[in-house]
Order: structure tokens, then sequence, then C-alpha cells
């Protein structure tokens, strides 16, 4: 196993609403480089929300506590003066929903180049937006239109734009919500290649409902139940054998779990962690 | 009573009082359209000429007056209030202030909406007093602005809820401040933040008590900012009280006036609010 870019240690999440909930509890992890990393179990669980606090994409929502912490590196997420939305530029984060920025196809991915400054001419602004774009197998699909609104693709055409557009701002690691979730299947096997190229290069942490998904994708399976750390282990091992019990039920009815699973996962208001229906 | 007949009674209810409502709002704009057109368009020269001396009792001259007066009053008028209102709005809807601080502005702001103009007059007035100022075009301004202010700030509240909060999520993401996730939330709720601009402009062109406390009733072309000058719902009152008959008539080319422009107003947002929406995320909602 190479080492690993990014750690959690003990990291707790509350949500403080109206009503208290422990979307995490102390989970202790590491997401080694240049792999993909699939977050799986149940809704309700904190899949989310740990993909959400790895780089305080959360602390957009009021009422949330957290402690433990993140290392990036050698640097922590959560101690230090460096402003979150470098840090933010360094983890990139794809929603679950795609969702074009009101800009044409050409100004999406170019806007995180630009509010970061990181291009000197038009000409290398024109080169980065294309290479990206190329990255996700979507150039050839828009280059003769990105001048066009971004929201006049597709769903899957605009998924793969978010992700040129999280990747242009190059970040060491890339977080992925359920990035498949909302996509008909061809689409979402067209995403899906997409992240089995860049997992070579990037480092992935993907929150996925779909078991098969995770066999598929995953170097490494992270299993989440009722926000504490199950199992983790390289996604063979996990699969064909799963050391906890818990892991080995829910690997073996996750059929019936999908299926009550269907609707999407919204950690803002995590109520009740549903259990698996068993 | 069935249930079928129940719901025959009811579309018919329903039918009959949209076909209601419409029709009279159609018969007001058809009658100032049709009337004012005619005194305009046989003379339309009386919308950009000054008044004479005597223009309130013998109708020597036009009201361009009063064309002048209102957009020197409601143009800078509605700049300042939709800066103020649009910079309102990001506040109440970005992470910079609370849930419970936003409800309590809303509320506030939805109190003033419901506030009679005449209000706000009387209030600039008693400023104007208290200075030992007169009546001008810069407490016309100031008045405006305040009228306007409340209007713009909750369309424009109302356009950012509805903006995706994946937008923020997907800005945050890429390493964005707060200010510049705002300016992309605003981007994806132009249309909306567009019609509220437009509405406030229309609200604040077409409102005479705002004004009449405040720029006054003048029957000169506004000569600078602190003189007194006039708008023209005020001067379409003046005129349809007044005793010479030409001048009545000139008062429904004022509201002609009036009207086509607010018309054209509304018609310029719809049109730019679609070319905006096609932007948005989930789209068309001009």
């Amino acid at each position: 196993m190479t080492d690993a870019v990014l750690t959690t240690d003990e990291l707790a999440v509350t949500y403080t609403g109206n009503r208290e909930v422990e979307a995490l509890k102390g989970v202790s992890l590491e997401f080694p480089e240049n792999q993909l990393t699939a977050i799986i179990g149940p809704s309700g669980c904190g899949k989310s929300t740990l993909l959400k606090s790895l780089n305080r994409l959360h602390e957009i929502q009021p009422n949330v506590d957290i402690a433990g912490n993140v290392v990036l590196g050698d640097q922590s997420i959560y101690n230090t003066d460096e402003p979150t939305p470098e840090l933010r530029k360094r983890i990139g984060y794809v929603p679950q929903t795609p969702t074009a920025l009101p800009l044409s196809i050409y100004e999406n991915v170019a806007y995180g180049l630009k509010i970061h400054g990181e291009y000197d001419s038009k000409a290398e602004l024109d080169d980065q937006v294309e290479h990206y774009l190329r990255k996700v197998n979507l150039w050839d699909e828009v280059e003769d239109r990105l001048e066009t609104p971004g929201a006049e693709l597709s769903t899957g055409q605009i998924q793969r734009l978010c992700l040129a557009r999280s990747l242009a701002v190059e970040p060491e690691v890339l977080l992925c919500d359920e990035v498949t979730s909302a996509l008909d299947p061809i689409s979402a096997e067209q995403v899906e290649a997409t992240l089995e190229e860049l997992k070579a290069e990037y480092t992935i942490v993907m929150v996925t409902h779909s078991m098969d998904q995770a066999k598929r994708l995953a170097d490494t399976v992270v299993f989440l139940y009722l926000g504490e750390l199950v199992e983790t282990n390289d996604t063979q091992s996990f699969f064909e054998n799963p050391q906890h019990e818990r892991t080995q039920e829910f690997v073996k009815g996750h059929t019936a779990v999908e299926y009550a699973d269907t609707e999407s996962e919204s950690d803002a208001n995590a109520g009740e962690p549903v259990a698996p229906n068993r | 009573m069935d249930r079928y007949a129940k719901q025959r009674l009811f579309s018919a209810l329903a039918k009959g009082s949209a076909a209601l409502v419409v029709a009279v709002m159609i018969l007001v704009v058809a009658v100032t359209i049709v009337r004012g057109g005619v005194v305009f368009l046989t003379d339309p020269a009386i919308a950009f000429t000054p008044p004479g001396s005597r223009y309130m009792l013998e109708g020597d001259g036009g009201f361009l007056h009063a064309v002048l007066g209102s957009v020197f009053i409601v143009g800078p008028a509605t700049l300042v209030s939709m800066t103020l209102a649009v910079s309102t709005a990001i506040y109440l809807q970005s992470d910079y202030s609370s849930e419970r601080f936003s409800d309590v502005v809303n509320m506030f702001l939805n109190v003033l909406w419901g506030t009679p103009p005449i209000v706000y007059g009387v209030f600039v007035l008693t400023v104007i007093i208290a200075v030992g100022a007169q009546t001008s075009l810069f407490f016309g301004i100031v008045a405006i602005a305040i009228f306007q202010y409340p209007i713009m700030t909750r369309y424009t509240d109302e356009a950012l809820r509805s903006a995706p909060d994946t937008v923020r999520e997907a800005t945050y993401g890429l390493g964005a401040t707060r200010f510049e996730t705002a300016i992309m939330t605003v981007r994806a709720a132009l249309p909306g933040v567009i019609a509220g601009v437009i509405m406030g402009f229309a609200r604040g062109i077409g409102d005479a008590a705002t004004v009449l406390f405040t720029a006054g009733r003048s029957t000169n072309m506004p000569g600078g900012l602190f003189e007194p000058s006039t708008t023209l719902p005020v001067l379409i009152f003046d005129q349809a009280m007044s005793f010479n008959a030409e001048v009545r008539s000139h008062a429904y080319a004022a509201a002609f006036v009036l009207i086509v422009v607010v018309l054209g107003l509304i018609l310029a947002s719809k049109i730019l609010a679609g070319r905006y929406a096609r932007y948005t995320p989930g789209g068309r909602h001009s």
C-alpha cells in the first residue's frame, strides 16, 4: 500500500440542530495516495458527513460541531491558519447532484483557474480547459459549443463537466459524493470509466450506495455503520473475506439494503440512521 | 351535490374570478392606452416640451419637467436601492448571517413593504424640516429609494433562496471564498434578481405619495439636485384637477407615457431574465 496522503484522527461530527445527532463517532482512517477509496454503508450512517468534513465543507451549514482532526500530507486541516478556501483548493469536492455553474461550458472549467489566478494568458487558459475536458472524455462532445451554457448539457455530461471543473484546480485529493446516483445507467458508466482513468493520477475518495460500483472501482473500501468505522480493507479482501460480523451481513444482504436505500441521502437533516432492513 | 358537481362548481368559480380580474386589468390598461394614446399621438411634442409659465392654468408648453423629474429621481433611486437590496439579500441568504436573524429581518421587510408610501413621504418630510432644507430632487431620490428597498430586497431574497444549494457547494468545493460564492449564487438567481429590480423600478416610477412631500409639485424644469422637482404621477394628479380642459386631457397623455414605460420595462425584464435563465440549473423561470 502506498503512503497515505490524507488521514483522519478520531474525527467526530455532531449536528446540534433541533435534535442532537452524532453523525460521526471518532473515525480514524487513512486514504492512500493515487488510489480510489470507496465509502459504503447504509443511509444516514455518516458517509456524506465524513466526506464533507474532509475539506470542511460541512462548515457552510449551521449547527455542526466537530472534534478530532484531518491531516493532508503533513498539514492539519482543522488546526491551521491557512484560509479554508486554500484547503478546499487542495481537496476538491464534486457534489451528488450534477450542477453546472451558471456560466458557459468553457467558463465552468475555467472558473477555478480564474479565482485562483492560475494562468498567464488566454491561450494558456484555452489549453487548460481543453486538457481537462479531454481528461473527462467530454471534449469531443462539446468542442464546437464551448460558449453555450453549461446547464444545457445532459445530466451525465454535466457530471463530467463537474469533474473537469474540479480537476482544473489540480486538487491533491478529489472527494466524490455519489457522483453517479443521479445519472442514467449509460451516463453512469461513462462517469465510472472516467473515474477509472483518473484514479491512477489522483487520490479519490468516493461515497457510493452501490456495492457493485465499489467492487468495480475501488482499491480500498471503508464501511461505516451508524457513524462508526466498522471495517476497512483492500477491495478484494473486503468483499471476499470480510472480518467483521456486521460487514459479512452487509456484504451478503446488500441487495436488500440497497433496495431500501433508493432515496438519496442528505446529511444536512440526517435524522435517525437507517438500519439495514433485515 | 355529487363530487363531480362540486368539481364543476369550483372550476366555474375559479375561472370566473380569474376572468373578472384579468378583464378589469385589461380594461384599465386599454382605457389608459387608448385615451392617452389619442392625446399623445396627436401631439407627441407635449411630452418633450418644457412647461410654459402658466402651464397648469392654460396648458401652454408640455410636461417635459415631470418626465425628466421621473427619470432623475427614479433612476438614481433605483441604482442606490438595488445596490443596498442585493447586498442585504446576499447577507441574509449567505453564510454571513444566522437563519433566525434572516427571519426577523425578513419580517420587518415585509412590514415595510406593506407600509403605505405616504408614510415614507411624511418621514422624509420630517427629516427635511429637521435639517431646515426644502423639497428637492435629492429628497425625492431618498424617499423613492427607501420605498423601493424592501420590495427589491424581498424579491432578491426569494430569488437567492430558490437558487440550488449545490451551486454553493460546488463553488466552495473549488476553493471559492464566501464573496465569490455569493456572486455565483446571484448569477444563478439572476432572472429573479432582475425581475425584482425591475419591479422596484416600476413601483418607484409609478408612485406619487412618496414624491409629493419630498420632491414637491414643481411646475418648472428640474434645476439641480437641491431644487424642487416633480414626477409624472404627481403631475397626473395636478393635471387631472386642473380647470383647463386641455391640461386635463394631458393627464391621459402623461398616464400613457407612464404605462408604456412600465410595460416596456416589464417586457425588457422578461427578455433579460429569459436570456439568463438558460444558464441557471434547472432553468426557465423567467
